[in-house]
């Protein structure tokens, strides 16, 4: 790597980063290697008499609010993807920025999507120097040609709410947007013409930020409740005529896939789940959105129908399918820590047991204990895996940096990890020597399932043990990768990259366990 | 387009695992090659290098190519370079195959065509994992799925899929178009052990001869030992009138099948769910295939998203005598194959039969019976293909025999 990096070899073996952006980082040391120490960041003490007696903290605008606010230089702005593709508020946010004249912010989403490609500019023009958040489609692009000022460092939900209660992040300016919300800042995102569910994704933030602001365009009577972020938290209330699309608010990764090939990874998925005995009463699992999660969600739903198995919670983004379950009676609990779908909104306003959450009691690994550990069974997905059982979520295999981390490292911890994955993409094969990125330890990783076979991780001798026997197709996962490179034709070359790091990967104890570097164009 | 241009494929977004090739002959300057290709970082070099390859096979030194790749396997971009290539009649009458990439099994006359799933020809992006769906048959159409304009190349593409793409266990077949055409379909694949081919609206026993003398004529130029089995499929009245005729007019006639959309056009009908239209032509199909010694198959069920009225429709075929039933969709297959699944009393009594088989093999004895009744051979062979049929969807367990049942 070039000298104008400091740089050490992790306990993965991937030579990282041990300073980004001028500040210092620590390698990754192995799984629960790292303990925390010290005491939480907190945010500064406010007095009341500093608020408007009467509750009403709004203000005209963004612009006005960021101001109030005291935006600088070079501070930390952070807002959320609960709006997804259909989100305003980013852009909102730093085109007022930039007409303030701001420069060299660093931009902290939840996440980003294709909808923030404006933000192109922003970094073009010096109004941001860099994002710290996933960077999907546009922006991963750009930065993956080397275009971006800073570097960027991608967290899961739960390493991103870590790094603000630890204070390894500080954010200077928090903007939520708020589908409902009252004048004082109580908000939820259960109501309004852009209702999305939950807000977790914004609980660290109202929580640890210096200012926060509130954008809604559904002003209620005080109180707003349930009041899933709290107004307590909250220094100014910005009323906007519309803070997202709600077509898009609603993701494009809940149709079932119609892939007959999919189908059968994520039927293979359950049947495996089945053989191995995880499906039993009162156990829980992680339902995800897209294609094949979904699908293995259906056919987990179909199973536990058909034999009369009940699960104690789900966990996980919710979508028609979940809440038709906690409906019909086949779980217990929804714990929901992103909504998906419409039916998911009306169902976290219409029933008890459907709890929304946050990263922190879901994902944060310097907690006292989180749920993604008590999972009995969790499906996930990957761009490639490699012999290791090592997986990449974040870049392709051409080295394009394309994908957020999500909850996936979080969920990671899940006591049977099932990876349903096919066994490639076009004509690229998904099994490969050694992963372009590494973003999960393979010994976090225990069941890769393909269309053409199952591979179980060799330490998994339990889950081994439980399907010998069975008739699942059964295979080493230097079998399956040989079979994909066969399929494919030719061995495929490695993608070329310049020197440039264009982003880091952390480990969900803030720890660095890869880079991301330049595509050559 | 001017006559020294050719091209084959389409661009645009919807196009996955396939490619768009156009070649135009230029007089001087050389190969002016450009690949645009999806997976262009892992594949762009060995594409070029592949494309310059068959052009230096074929001689052609001076020409612009353009290549649109989506992540074509070799034996795409093969295929429609070489179409490009015979367009322009630059081919020179040569083939350029690709490498048998896999071992094949040899197919047998009686083996289960409960389910066949038919592929377009000119479409490999749907080839590739259709035997993972394990159909018992797997269909490359030559006919009414690939329009006119693509057939040259469709017949390329599958013969080159019959030497690269792993099909597994599923038999082999590929649908030929009507005569004439379809004996140019049968110089190319018949070379590349196909187990079966399906004969499109056959209408008499002559056309049976037809296409057995260009088989026969391939295999003897080609060396070809293994048999070709055919199946016919009869979708006139004309071909159901003469069903018998037509089961019975080849050694290599394995199956019999019926195709409803074009018989019930030609008795003047309308296709209808209950089916009472075909009623008369579906038991014609039965017997007359039942009296050659042949399997029958019935039509494809068209509504993909219709489940429970494809199921309802295996267990019809299935009362009626048929033997297996056409798949358009992977999906359809599980749902074909639990219906010609054997019900549990056909279970319970193919395993006394098949023991007692056993116990008579083993004793020596000339006949086989079940208490004080004799069991005709035909009867022993059926239960050993329900027993067979029952093992592979696991409704019995390997080791049946020691239940004491």
């Amino acid at each position: 790597m070039s000298d104008k990096y400091i740089t050490e070899i992790n306990a993965a073996g991937r030579e990282v980063l041990k300073e980004i952006n001028g500040e210092e980082h620590i390698p990754f040391k192995g799984v629960g290697k790292l303990k925390a120490t010290g005491r939480k960041a907190a945010p500064p003490i406010r007095s009341c008499v500093d608020y408007p007696s009467n509750g009403d903290k709004r203000v005209p605008s963004i612009l006005e609010a960021l101001k109030k606010a005291g935006l600088k230089d070079g501070m930390t702005i952070s807002t959320h993807h609960h709006l997804r593709n259909g989100d305003y508020v980013g852009n909102m946010v730093f085109d007022a920025a930039a007409e303030l004249g701001a420069k060299d912010l660093r931009w902290f989403p939840s996440a980003s999507f294709p909808v923030h490609s404006p933000i192109i500019k922003h970094l073009d023009n010096g109004v941001i120097h860099h994002i710290e958040g996933s960077m999907n489609g546009p922006l991963g692009d750009y930065a993956s040609k080397g275009k971006m000022r800073g570097t960027g460092i991608l967290r899961s939900h739960g390493g991103r709410y870590q790094a603000v209660q630890d204070g390894d992040v500080h954010i200077d300016i928090a903007v939520i947007s708020a589908p409902a919300s009252d004048f004082f800042g109580n908000a939820n995102g259960v109501r309004g013409k852009a209702a999305c569910g939950l807000l977790g994704f914004a609980l660290a933030d109202s929580q640890y930020a210096d200012r926060v602001i509130i954008v809604t365009d559904n002003l209620e009577p005080f109180p707003c409740i349930p009041w899933q972020i709290q107004g307590n938290n909250v220094d100014f209330v910005v009323e906007v005529d519309s803070i997202g699309d709600p077509q898009k608010i609603i993701s494009g990764t809940t149709q079932l896939t119609k892939s007959p090939d999919r189908l059968l990874i994520a039927e293979m998925a359950v049947k495996f789940a089945a053989e191995a005995g995880l499906i039993k009463e009162g156990f829980s699992f992680q339902a995800g959105a897209g294609g094949t999660s979904l699908a293995f969600t259906v056919f987990l739903r179909d199973f536990m129908r058909k034999n009369k198995v009940k699960a104690s919670f789900i966990r996980g983004g919710s979508t028609q399918y979940i809440t038709s379950m906690l409906e019909e009676g086949l779980t217990g609990f929804i714990l929901d820590g992103q909504t998906f779908d419409l039916e998911g909104v009306r169902s976290m306003r219409e029933n008890p047991t459907h709890q929304d959450t946050s990263p922190f009691t879901s994902y944060n690994f310097h907690g006292k204990g989180n749920f993604a550990s008590m999972l009995d069974m969790v499906a996930l997905g990957a761009t490639e895996i490699d012999l290791d059982f090592n997986a990449n979520v974040v870049t392709h295999s051409d080295g394009r940096l394309l994908h957020g981390i999500g909850g996936w490292q979080n969920c990671l911890f899940g006591k049977t990890v099932i990876l349903p994955v096919p066994l490639f993409r076009d004509r690229i094969p998904v099994i490969v020597d050694k992963v372009t990125t590494l973003t999960g330890p393979g010994e976090l990783i225990d069941v890769v399932v393909t269309e053409r076979g199952i591979a179980i991780n060799p330490k998994r001798k339990d889950l081994i043990k439980a399907v010998s026997g069975s008739n699942l197709p059964i295979r080493s996962i230097q079998e399956l990768k040989d079979e994909a490179e066969k399929i494919s034709g030719a061995k495929p070359d490695k993608p070329q990259f310049g020197d440039k790091v264009i982003a880091a990967i952390k480990w969900v104890d803030g720890t660095i366990i890869d880079i991301v570097k330049q595509v050559k164009a | 387009m001017s006559s020294n241009e050719f091209s084959s494929g389409s661009k645009g977004e919807r196009v996955r695992s396939d490619c768009y090739v156009r070649i135009k002959i230029t007089k001087k300057n050389g190969i002016d090659l450009s690949v645009k290709s999806k997976v262009d970082v892992l594949y762009g070099r060995s594409i070029k290098e592949l494309v310059l390859k068959i052009l230096d096979f074929y001689q052609i030194k001076n020409c612009e190519i353009e290549i649109d790749d989506k992540g074509a396997l070799p034996f795409v971009i093969m295929a429609r370079m070489e179409a490009v290539i015979r367009g322009l009649g630059l081919d020179g009458g040569r083939q350029y195959l690709p490498p048998w990439n896999y071992e094949v099994k040899k197919s047998s006359r009686d083996r289960f065509r409960r389910s066949r799933l038919y592929l377009p020809g000119d479409q490999p992006k749907l080839f590739i994992n259709a035997a993972i769906h394990r159909p018992d048959g797997i269909i490359l159409d030559l006919e009414d799925s690939v329009s006119p304009v693509s057939k040259d190349t469709a017949r390329l593409i599958v013969r080159n899929a019959l030497r690269s793409v792993d099909f597994m266990n599923s038999e082999r077949m590929v649908r030929i178009n009507q005569l004439p055409l379809g004996l140019k379909d049968i110089e190319e694949i018949v070379p590349q052990k196909t187990d079966l081919i399906l004969l499109p609206k056959i209408e008499t026993a002559d056309q049976i001869r037809q296409v057995e003398l260009k088989i026969d004529e391939i295999r003897k130029k080609e060396n070809i030992s293994g048999e070709v089995f055919l199946m016919p499929i009869i979708e006139s009245a004309l071909g159901i009138i003469n069903a018998f005729n037509i089961a019975s007019s080849s050694k290599n006639i394995v199956a019999l099948a019926i195709g409803l959309e074009d018989y019930t056009a030609d008795i003047g009908t309308k296709r209808t769910n209950e089916g009472k239209e075909s009623f008369f032509a579906r038991s014609m199909i039965v017997n007359a295939a039942k009296a050659a010694g042949i399997q029958a198959i019935d039509t494809v069920f068209s509504d993909v998203s219709d489940m429970e009225g494809l199921k309802a429709s295996v267990l019809e075929a299935k009362s009626l005598g048929f033997n297996g039933k056409g798949c358009i969709h992977p999906r359809q297959i599980q749902v074909v194959h639990e219906g010609f699944a054997p019900a549990a009393d056909e279970i319970a009594k193919a395993k006394k039969i098949v023991k007692a088989f056993e116990h008579a093999e083993k004793m020596g004895l000339g006949v086989v019976s079940l208490g004080s009744k004799m069991i005709d051979p035909p009867v022993v062979k059926r239960a050993l293909q329900t027993i067979d049929l029952a093992l592979r969807e696991g409704l019995l367990g390997k080791e049946w025999r020691e239940d004491n049942e």
